[in-house]
């Protein structure tokens, strides 16, 4: 039986790991290499690294983050921010990343995606939507870290870009993110249950409960998380024991 | 001895390279990247990856002269391990029906169709780890592992084998699903042991180390 998968996510910036309050406040916390491979011993069934260096200028940083990961780390290493084109994509494929998580660049042009799937394959092209709840039970896509409103409406983007041949879909509630409150589990289960590809849900993890509903109740099938794990509040063994108590399948040998 | 990953553009060529120098510094075998068809007719050992599409795989095997002679000299005529990892599994079969039907290598008979888990709520792709269910546990690839074993899975389209003695471990995804096929001297894993951590590591090891 598919095994549902817990995710740290490593926000890097100029080649550091951070990771803040609502994309504030950011708080230097190590080198990705030896983060990547602390979680790779225990038992993270994927990793993903979220760049968020403003400066294009930095960006080679990153490539040899990515290099240096792929190198010690025999898991799903998954890499976002920044990515643009084409090229970007092929760079950290390169590099050693197994997937390319794309988002402003997949909200300006939806035809980008579709065109990624093509070139480099549905499975490693995951497409990160990042949506406010505007509304009760409405919800917006909204870009540059949650600053810039879109107007378009984040599940029938989400459809759209399962239609264009992402093999993932990272959903993240940017009015959770950083707030320990807990996904926003109606904005992950109206994308989940609308698309047939897999859904992450990502963006407010607080407790281990958390991560249990964001799979009951959320309907993903794998849940991201960034600060609890980073800062020690609890670790990868911690989180999967509480799934399966639970009674979610989860992969504990690693 | 010489182990020769086959370079014809596929996406995961690096991590699969990657993993088996790693599994290869017990067995001191030398892991080349290469698409030169006199490396590939005289090395050791082949491993083929593959991620994306089977058509856009097979195209791209195709489209380098000579490759496709050299491996099935190595393989078929001089009986060297073969080891297909997902795509590169795939493309042994006689057919493949992603994109159109489109003829394999028809190494080990079947026929890659589209996965049809029985429960509609299971995602495509499959995508994550899943408990590897061993139908032939003694095959040396499985040295130190047991069923229950997991492997990292992303597909969308499965392997269906023509005889059923070709299949070498499963795993349950709304139904039985091929994680790792064989016949003599091939192997092809579903699966993607250059990203399955100590379990992928062990598996490559293995293949390494294997004189059928």
């Amino acid at each position: 039986m598919l095994k549902m998968r817990v995710i740290p996510c490593l926000d890097v910036k100029d080649g550091r790991v951070v990771k803040g309050v609502n994309f504030v406040n950011l708080v230097d916390a190590g080198d990705p290499v030896e983060q990547a491979k602390l979680y790779d011993a225990a038992g993270a069934d994927e990793l993903t690294f979220l760049d968020i260096t403003a400066s294009s200028e930095n960006r080679d940083t990153l490539y040899d983050v990515v290099s240096k990961t792929a190198e010690a780390c025999f898991m799903p290493l998954t890499v976002g921010g920044g990515v643009r084109k084409s090229e970007d994509i092929r760079k950290l494929l390169l590099a050693g990343a197994d997937k390319v998580s794309i988002n402003t660049a997949a909200v300006n042009d939806p035809d980008f995606v579709k065109q990624a799937a093509q070139k480099f394959g549905d499975q490693c092209i995951v497409v990160s939507i990042d949506a406010k709840e505007t509304s009760p039970g409405k919800f917006e896509i909204f870009t540059h870290g949650g600053r810039n409103p879109t107007g378009i409406d984040a599940v029938t983007f989400a459809k759209r870009m399962a239609e264009n041949g992402a093999g993932e879909l990272l959903v993240t509630s940017m009015d959770r993110d950083g707030t320990k409150a807990g996904y926003n589990l109606a904005l992950t289960r109206a994308i989940a249950d609308a698309v047939t590809v897999p859904v992450i849900a990502s963006g407010g993890v607080g407790s281990l409960d958390d991560l249990v509903a964001g799979i009951r109740e959320g309907h993903a099938t794998a849940v991201l998380a960034a600060s609890i794990f980073h800062f020690g509040t609890f670790t990868i063994g911690q989180a999967k024991a509480h799934m399966v108590k639970a009674g979610l399948e989860m992969r504990l040998e690693r | 001895m010489t182990v020769a990953v086959i370079d014809y553009g596929a996406g995961n060529l690096k991590s699969a390279a990657k993993a088996l120098s790693h599994a290869a510094k017990a067995t001191g075998e030398d892991v080349i990247v290469t698409a030169d068809p006199d490396v590939i007719a005289r090395a050791d050992r082949i491993v083929l990856p593959g991620v994306g599409a089977f058509a856009e795989c097979k195209r791209g095997l195709e489209a380098v002269p000579g490759v496709v002679a050299a491996m099935s000299e190595a393989v078929l005529d001089k009986g060297r391990p073969f080891l297909g990892i997902c795509v590169g599994m795939q493309l042994m079969a006689t057919v493949g029906v992603e994109y159109g039907e489109h003829p394999g290598l028809d190494w080990i008979k079947g026929k890659v169709v589209k996965l049809t888990p029985s429960d509609p709520a299971l995602k495509i792709p499959q995508m994550g780890w899943n408990d590897l269910r061993l139908r032939q546990p003694q095959h040396p690839i499985f040295g130190g592992l047991a069923t229950g074993a997991h492997g990292y899975f992303v597909h969308s389209y499965h392997y269906l084998l023509d005889r059923p003695e070709d299949l070498l471990a499963d795993v349950d995804y709304g139904g039985p699903v091929a994680a790792a096929i064989g016949r003599d001297n091939l192997v092809g894993v579903q699966f993607h042991p250059e990203k399955s951590q100590a379990v992928g590591l062990a598996l490559l090891g293995n293949f390494l180390r294997w004189n059928p």
